[in-house]
């Protein structure tokens, strides 16, 4: 098997059965923003295997660092924490420069966006976004304060794990992948709508991170294991070769 | 009877982007500045090949409302039809001023969204059927449990359009119509219009890719 011709070939269909379905009427918002016709499924072509590629020149050197990337005149509340994982795909190799975008709330629970009513704090000093690319091992790390748990419109009385949302590039477009992560003996877990829209509770399990002890910075801060996959290629080997791909 | 397990991997789950996408996304939009370099709707430089295009619409919900907190993403081949990744090795040029790749937000008052971007070229398909110039549209917001995939196509190439292979899969005719852009001309600059329907009627088609 000849290892460059393999590094492109076609996604395996996806797993639908690990993702929630586009309708889960207890998040009421999927209600009406669900398609009802069944999706075309489609034979990779080019313009499913290629996707757009990042370079470390494009991001700055504190954009992994949600502790200082807004500091203005202090450091933000809360408690100091480093997010750090692999990304690979379903064949276990690592996805190497896979821009990884994360947003999140404040330690209070108040996100920094226009649009968010919450009565708690803006933290004068956090932002909230950060990303980085993983190296040549799949590997890539932040640091941040861990988030509250806020309340949503939702149930009267919804209110969400505390959480990071992560946004993936693989290097392929149709690995785009968008998710939360969430903190390993969180209470919240259990009873989220959104968590629940998933009905697979390996999947479920697999968006919760554990503390990792042996990442703990001493006297400085705790850690979290958030490990991601992206869907796999299949080797070329003899059909399917994608006409005009390597 | 006992097998070896394939020790394969799982994708890990999606969930939805939620309201505040455009904080970690598209932070300009959320209302404040952090990164020094920031994504964005415009595709082109003044050096990059082909025809200025600007692709504009709404995504619309199953009540008829447009979503105004949604998150768009292209990804589209050069104006010969190659696209900037080592997988494509089709005998065509590459364009080093253009990634082929942006990201728009809809404004949070009309639900409008709009990418500067140039008219793509063919790309080879498989059986070397050749696939009519066509973008590759990624969406996700609130309430959109897993990103939505469809292709935005061109009203004005109506021959490559209905030779098609993807256009050709989609059973009813009358579907295909959802994924053509309509052409204008406003102020000598070429606009095509893509309103996207997630659900109802005439619901776009989306792909499972
Ligand atoms: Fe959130």
């Amino acid at each position: 098997m000849n290892r460059s011709s393999d590094q492109y070939g076609e996604f395996y269909q996806r797993d639908r059965s690990v993702h929630p379905p586009a309708y889960a009427p207890d998040y009421k918002t999927s209600i009406l923003r669900s398609p009802k016709n069944a999706l075309i499924s489609l034979q990779n072509s080019l313009s499913e295997i290629t996707g757009p590629v990042f370079r470390q020149d494009e991001l700055g050197p504190l954009d992994n660092d949600l502790i200082l990337n807004y500091a203005k005149d202090g450091l933000p509340i809360g408690e100091r924490i480093i997010v750090h994982g692999f990304v690979r795909d379903e064949n276990g190799r690592p996805v190497k420069n896979s821009l990884v975008e994360v947003w999140q709330a404040n330690a209070g629970g108040r996100y920094r966006h226009k649009k968010d009513q919450y009565l708690a704090p803006i933290d004068p000093n956090f932002g909230g976004c950060g990303r980085v690319l993983t190296d040549d091992n799949g590997y890539y790390f932040f640091r941040t304060i861990k988030p509250g748990p806020y309340p949503w419109r939702n149930r009267v009385n919804d209110w969400r794990p505390a959480h990071i949302h992560f946004s993936l590039s693989g290097d392929g477009f149709a690995q785009r992948l968008i998710t939360q992560m969430y903190f390993e003996g969180d209470p919240l877990i259990a009873t989220c709508p959104i968590v629940r829209s998933i009905n697979n509770e390996e999947a479920v399990r697999t968006l919760i991170a554990p503390l990792d002890r042996h990442a703990f910075v001493q006297l400085d801060s705790m850690a979290y294991r958030f490990d991601i996959v992206l869907r796999g290629r299949r080797a070329t080997l003899f059909e399917n070769r994608i006409q005009g791909a390597k | 009877m006992m097998v070896n397990q394939l020790n394969y991997l799982k994708e890990t789950a999606s969930q939805t982007a939620g309201p505040y996408v455009h904080i970690g996304l598209a932070p300009h939009a959320a209302g404040f500045d952090i990164f020094e370099n920031n994504f964005s709707n415009v595709l082109t430089t003044p050096a990059t090949r082909g025809e200025r295009i600007r692709i504009e619409g709404r995504v619309i919900d199953g009540s008829g409302t447009p979503l105004r907190d949604v998150l768009l993403e292209i990804w589209q081949a050069n104006a010969d039809g190659r696209y900037n990744h080592p997988a494509d090795t089709q005998d065509k040029p590459l364009d080093d001023s253009f990634r082929g790749w942006g990201r728009a937000c809809s404004d949070f008052e009309s639900g409008l969204y709009t990418f500067e971007t140039i008219k793509p070229g063919a790309v080879e398909g498989r059986h070397g059927r050749t696939m009519a110039p066509h973008i590759n549209l990624w969406i996700v917001a609130r309430g959109i449990n897993i990103g939505l995939n469809t292709r935005i196509y061109f009203s004005d190439e109506a021959e490559a359009n209905a030779k098609d292979p993807v256009l050709n899969l989609i059973e009813w005719e009358v579907r295909r119509k959802t994924l053509i852009a309509q052409r204008e001309e406003r102020d000598g600059e070429v606009v095509y219009r893509f309103d996207v329907r997630i659900q109802g009627n005439n619901e776009t088609v989306f792909f499972d890719v």
